[in-house]
């Protein structure tokens, strides 16, 4: 080996459910969620905006919780359930009602933020529906428009000033059936 | 009579909405393609230096490692519009982003390792990072490559205008005003990070660039010339494009790099920035100091305005050096004004240069401007709401500099934020002592049809049906998540009385499409939609005369809805798509396609600046109420009324996104967002520090159109790309002032230059 050859590192086996189906392979243990799902999987939908966790365009969920896919180590990804954009879409090609409320309400532009966006969305409306954000009776108080601001602040988006963005958030939990 | 609107006026989501929110648009960051390497570039490490060597040995060594470029292998032109600027710096380094070397590699893993084994001999000089400095005579001269057209040696260019009796005017004036305002380094901090993907085919001696331009036409002349090869072996074709907003009118000096290094390796290459190099190396809103005297009448008339500005243009020329052909718009001709005296100057310094950025250069000049009014009404002892509205533009008015004001909707625009803010019985102060509130207005003027800044402000459209009723629009404008492919179909599926998902918009492929500037200006839905207007008018004459002789009918009068033409008189109708297979199958056969140019009656200005630059004009005007919180300084802006001249909604929903997102864009400007830079050097490229908002901060935003219908428009409408920023950070100034009483000569206006206005101020009174 010449001295300035990449030293070959230990690979790690990881399995968990990425977007409902079971997967497994192999990784470098310094290898993050972000690049495992995009360049392993071939799912291009998350997007790297900053690769330092202050943009949210990476936004999957992991177990349901929104988490920044670039500073998530994939090892940790073994044995959860891993929910990218791609995972929302039907199989028939209907829009979630999440990305559904989104292009109506306009909050598409470039739409690089879009995916990460829609991942935090929809991971607080299943928040609300299932009750756990607090404890007791599911779904008593819809949020208010500034919990839904608040909810959203770690998901930056240059084109849109955030109105449409909440105001697709704010509707989708003005629906009788949010899911 | 007049035809009822159908579709135009309809709130329509993006017509690829759905694609972008599914995760399934190719961005520049998604593109693989086969054999493709990744590329990388070395920056100085000192921003002002002589480089003795570059030892790229050991580089070359590193497995993986496919190619390295210095200068010395390569031999291109420099780029800009001044050609002053190395694609790679040979000998000196003039600023912190300056490229020495570049690399090719088979991960990108491996060509970020190989630029750390590049040895560099640096000879670190003295730096000149203040304009002022750079124009004393004992400065060096910072570019070696300027043409010595100036008086000095470092300055960069020079804007100078004039009309009125200056000197008249100031005798005349009961008050005078003069301020000196500084201006922020701003940078756009596009979602997606700079990217391109060159692929050069060494077979054909073609170059093929997937690259996110908002220029592709400019950007292929530009490119060809850097890389001194044919302008038509370049194919440039645009990905989605995660953000524009003016960063990519230039084309930075990563983008020949990368097509170099495919050129020399025969193999694609990609270059993507992380977001650390974008915040370095991607332009910003040129930093700017402007002193500004302005006078007022005994009655409130504005008489004159007299303004110099000293622009940091950096080591190198951009088009943000030309920013004052705007900015000059707004001294000579917002508001009715005497006279007005302009100069402007861009000087090098070994910071880092400037770009292009939505609003080009007219949020600084409103911002100097509005806020000078305001202390002009104080003076006279006149509500700042009156003086405005004394001295609005109006319609049929020709301004000093030659703008025709054909028609004008900047005095409905305050009366309407007046009224709506309830401006004069807003609350003074806040829920306890500690916080005051305070109201700000400001106003605005670009230009709503183009800018003929080129010879042509022109755009192409080619217009095909096929024989299936379906409808192609192949147009020179671009997409850059505006919605202009959403406007165009929505236009064709008006004239054309078809369904919006028949329309299919071609508009990424240079290669295809035909002529146009690019996006810029604001000029996309008017240029392109009169363009494709101009198309849709000759392909019914084809259609028209082909139904008439089906229908065996002399009237070649048709209307189109329903898929149908529907005769005018008989009311005969036949099927568009059976026209179209008549026109190809039956004698004479014809094909369903028709081509036009649109051209704008602006005129390009002479050399005084003196002319009718745009096909029209948009004014607009906000209404800002803010809170600010005298122990931490923290500037909480509350409500934002804003009412613009659009001429005529297209598409509420897609004008309301354009609105709110320029408006943030402007909040951010006045408020948080500020590229610091410390000799040469950014102290904060990443987003922890460089504070772009957040959802939280999101005002609420109150958006009045105020329609006037300009005969020039696509259904009389103007362009509103730029305008909902350009007021907002001056609105938003003279709320802080109106708010706290005190004076604020700087943006951003962060807490801690308001807790020091608060401190000073508080020292004057003792």
């Amino acid at each position: 080996m010449k001295k300035n050859s990449i030293k070959k590192e230990t690979l790690h086996e990881v399995t968990f459910t990425l977007n409902g189906k079971k997967v497994t392979c192999k990784i470098k243990g310094a290898t993050v969620l972000l690049d495992l799902i995009r360049d392993v999987f071939d799912l291009k939908g998350t997007k790297s905006g900053c690769n330092e966790g202050e943009c949210g365009a990476c936004t999957v969920l992991v177990n349901g919780a929104p988490v920044n896919s670039c500073l998530y180590l994939a090892i940790n990804a073994n044995g959860k359930q891993i929910e990218t954009i791609e995972g929302l879409i039907g199989h028939d090609g209907t829009l979630h009602p999440v990305q559904d409320s989104l292009v109506q309400s306009g909050a598409v532009q470039c739409g690089f933020c879009t995916s990460g966006m829609a991942m935090a969305i929809k991971s607080m409306v299943d928040l609300y529906e299932t009750g756990q954000h607090v404890p007791g009776d599911i779904r008593t108080e819809l949020p208010s428009r500034d919990e839904i601001k608040k909810y959203l602040e770690g998901n930056l988006c240059r084109c849109t000033g955030y109105v449409k963005i909440i105001d697709a958030a704010e509707k989708l939990f003005a629906k009788e059936d949010c899911r | 009579m007049k035809k009822e609107l159908k579709v135009i006026g309809q709130p329509i989501p993006k017509q690829d909405a759905n694609i972008r929110a599914s995760g399934k648009a190719i961005y520049g960051h998604d593109i693989v393609l086969p054999g493709m390497l990744y590329g990388a570039i070395l920056r100085t490490e000192h921003p002002s230096a002589i480089i003795e060597s570059i030892d790229v040995s050991e580089a070359l060594k590193l497995p993986g490692v496919v190619c390295v470029i210095t200068a010395d292998d390569v031999d291109v032109n420099n780029i800009g519009y001044k050609r002053d600027h190395p694609i790679l710096k040979k000998g000196e380094a003039c600023c912190t982003r300056d490229e020495l070397a570049a690399v090719a590699a088979e991960t990108k893993a491996i060509a970020r390792q190989a630029l750390k084994l590049i040895k560099v001999k640096y000879k670190v000089r003295k730096g000149v990072y203040d304009a002022f400095e750079a124009l004393e005579d004992s400065a060096p001269q910072i570019n070696q490559f300027i043409t010595g057209k100036f008086e000095n040696k470092n300055i960069a260019e020079k804007f100078q205008y004039g009309h009125g009796n200056l000197e008249e005017e100031k005798k005349r004036s009961r008050h005078i005003i003069s301020r000196r305002f500084t201006l922020p380094r701003m940078t756009h901090a596009c979602m997606a990070t700079s990217n391109i993907t060159a692929s050069y085919n060494n077979l054909d001696k073609k170059l093929l660039l997937y690259s996110s331009t908002q220029v592709p036409f400019l950007y292929q002349r530009d490119m060809a010339h850097a890389l001194k090869i044919n302008p038509s072996d370049i194919r440039v074709i645009q990905p989605v494009i995660g953000g524009g907003f003016g960063s990519k009118l230039d084309m930075h000096p990563f983008e020949p790099i990368c097509a170099l290094l495919s050129m020399k390796t025969g193999r694609p290459v990609q270059i993507i920035y992380s977001r650390e190099e974008e915040f370095i190396a991607s332009p910003i809103r040129q930093p700017m100091i402007i002193d500004l005297t302005a006078g007022v009448d005994k009655d409130g008339h504005f008489t004159f305005r007299e303004i110099n500005i000293i622009k940091d243009n950096g080591a190198y020329t951009s088009w943000g050096a030309t920013t004052p052909f705007v900015i000059m718009q707004s001294f000579s001709s917002l508001y009715k004004v005497k006279a007005c005296s302009f100069n402007a100057m861009a000087v090098y310094t070994n910071n880092v240069f400037a770009g292009s950025f939505r609003g080009y250069g007219n949020p600084q000049a409103t911002f100097a401007l509005e806020r000078v009014i305001d202390l002009l009404a104080d003076e006279l002892g006149m509500d700042k709401a009156g003086i405005r509205l004394l001295n609005a533009n109006e319609k049929g008015e020709i301004t000093g500099q030659g703008l025709h004001y054909d028609t004008c909707g900047h005095k409905e625009c305050l009366e309407t934020v007046i009224e709506k803010s309830n401006y004069f019985n807003h609350k003074t102060s806040g829920k306890n002592d500690r916080y005051k509130r305070g109201i700000g207005l400001a106003s605005m003027l670009h230009v709503g049809g183009g800018a003929k800044i080129y010879r042509s402000d022109g755009c192409g459209t080619t217009l095909k049906i096929d024989p299936y009723g379906y409808c192609t629009i192949i147009t020179g404008s671009n997409e850059i998540g505006q919605g202009s492919e959403t406007v165009l179909a929505m236009m064709a599926a008006e004239e054309l009385g078809i369904e919006l998902k028949k329309i299919k918009v071609i508009n990424t492929d240079t290669d295809v499409k035909p002529w146009d500037v690019g996006v810029h200006a604001s000029r996309t839905s008017f240029v392109a939609g009169n363009s494709l207007l101009g198309a849709i008018r000759l392909l019914k004459e084809k259609l028209n005369s082909k139904a008439a002789q089906l229908l065996n009918i002399k009237d070649a009068d048709f209307e189109y809805a329903d898929n149908k033409l529907i005769s005018g008189k008989s009311g005969e109708r036949i099927a568009l798509d059976k026209v179209v297979r008549e026109m190809h199958f039956s004698e004479p056969n014809e094909l369903a396609i028709a081509s036009f140019f649109y051209e704008p009656s602006s005129k390009f200005q002479d050399k005084e600046f003196k002319g009718n630059v745009s096909g029209t004009y948009a004014f607009a005007a906000q209404s800002i109420e803010v809170e600010v919180d005298t122990y931490t300084g923290n500037v909480q802006v509350l409500d934002i009324y804003v009412a613009q001249d659009v001429g005529k909604v297209l598409n509420p929903l897609l004008l309301g996104g354009q609105i709110e997102g320029g408006i943030m864009q402007g909040v951010g400007y006045a408020l948080s967002e500020e590229l610091l830079m410390h000799e040469g050097r950014i102290l904060n490229p990443n987003f922890h520090n460089y504070k772009m908002l957040t959802a939280s901060d999101t005002p609420e935003i109150h958006f009045y159109p105020v329609e006037t219908h300009d005969k020039e428009g696509p259904y009389g409408a103007k362009g509103v790309g730029e305008a909902p920023l350009i007021p907002t950070a001056a609105a938003i100034a003279n709320a802080v002032c109106n708010a706290l009483g005190l004076e604020m000569l700087e943006l951003p206006i962060t807490p801690e230059k308001v807790l020091k206005a608060l401190d000073d101020k508080k020292k004057r009174k003792k």
